[in-house]
């Protein structure tokens, strides 16, 4: 199988139309189900009250956050060494989405801590790598803005991408790496005693799928959009000037 | 049916609230800015013929 005629913005056009209309449907019903489920039909922790229904939007969010970097940094390699243009609009759309994400799990994490741990913000080593990984989100979009030559700018922002790539593997595993701090460990594990409560897990899992189909759906949906401007731009100076 | 959030209300509420109204913009974005390319290029193909 040859994955590279999928680099093809034609053919990735086509691939996503016939995708998009399974994905956004799974996505509605996956979400709806799973927040119902987790916010609804859960019951509260026994030390964390009612707040252990903030895990279905912060463990979601946060998976994404990271796992949006990791796939920003395949696509800026491939792009740094294939020069596929479909992949460098690829990261730059997974950008977009995960900034959202990773916004979302510094809020929902700063909501959190405040009654569980007596404050917003700790200069914890998972929330201050989050937090610099965030900044890396917001440096990598800018630099895409700054540019005008697309291909420079995928250049540049791809160089960026590696080199934030710490940031995202250390927000990852700095909860292993350090015995300190007040980010607790992971809250899935495939060691079922150290993962939570069956209860929680299962609405969990269908809230992390739902919000990974989301981001596939989106960064797609922005990654045709992308694609459909470079072609307009292409068109419009095409164009004799009047 | 609303379920009993004792006295962190005030915080899941808060949480859900801002979550999804940021997931909602996003969304609101992302189609928004599809539709405007969208009808970019049809109006640049519509030219060029």
């Amino acid at each position: 199988m040859n994955i590279w005629k999928y680099a093809n913005p034609r053919r990735f056009i086509v691939v996503t139309d016939r995708l998009l209309p399974v994905l956004i449907p799974l996505v509605a019903l996956s979400l709806l189900t799973a927040l119902f489920w987790g916010f609804f039909l859960t019951p509260n922790d026994y030390r964390q009250g009612s707040t252990v229904k903030i895990i279905y939007l912060h463990v979601p969010a946060a998976l994404m956050a990271i796992n949006a970097w990791v796939m920003m940094l395949v696509a800026s390699l491939i792009w740094l060494i294939r020069r596929h243009h479909v992949s460098a609009l690829l990261a730059k759309s997974a950008a977009y989405v995960g900034v959202v994400f990773t916004l979302v799990a510094l809020l929902t994490g700063a909501i959190w801590g405040k009654p569980m741990w007596g404050a917003y913000w700790a200069w914890d080593p998972r929330l201050t790598s989050f937090l610099i990984l965030f900044l890396f989100y917001l440096g990598y979009l800018a630099l895409w803005a700054a540019i005008d030559d697309p291909d420079t700018a995928a250049d540049l922002s791809s160089v960026l991408c590696i080199i934030g790539s710490v940031f995202a593997l250390l927000s990852r595993y700095a909860v292993n790496f350090w015995n300190q701090g007040l980010h607790q460990g992971a809250s899935l594990s495939l060691d079922k005693e150290e993962h939570v409560a069956d209860v929680f897990w299962q609405p969990l899992v269908l809230s992390i799928a739902g919000f990974v189909m989301l981001f596939i759906t989106l960064v797609l949906v922005l990654t045709r959009t992308e694609i459909r401007i470079r072609r307009a731009t292409a068109l419009n100076k095409r164009m004799p000037s009047k | 049916m609303i379920p009993d959030l004792g006295k962190y209300a005030g915080p899941v509420l808060a949480a859900y609230g801002g979550s999804i109204l940021l997931y909602v913009v996003l969304i609101v974005a992302v189609i928004r800015k599809n539709k405007m390319a969208k009808r970019a290029l049809d109006k640049a193909e519509t030219v060029v013929e």
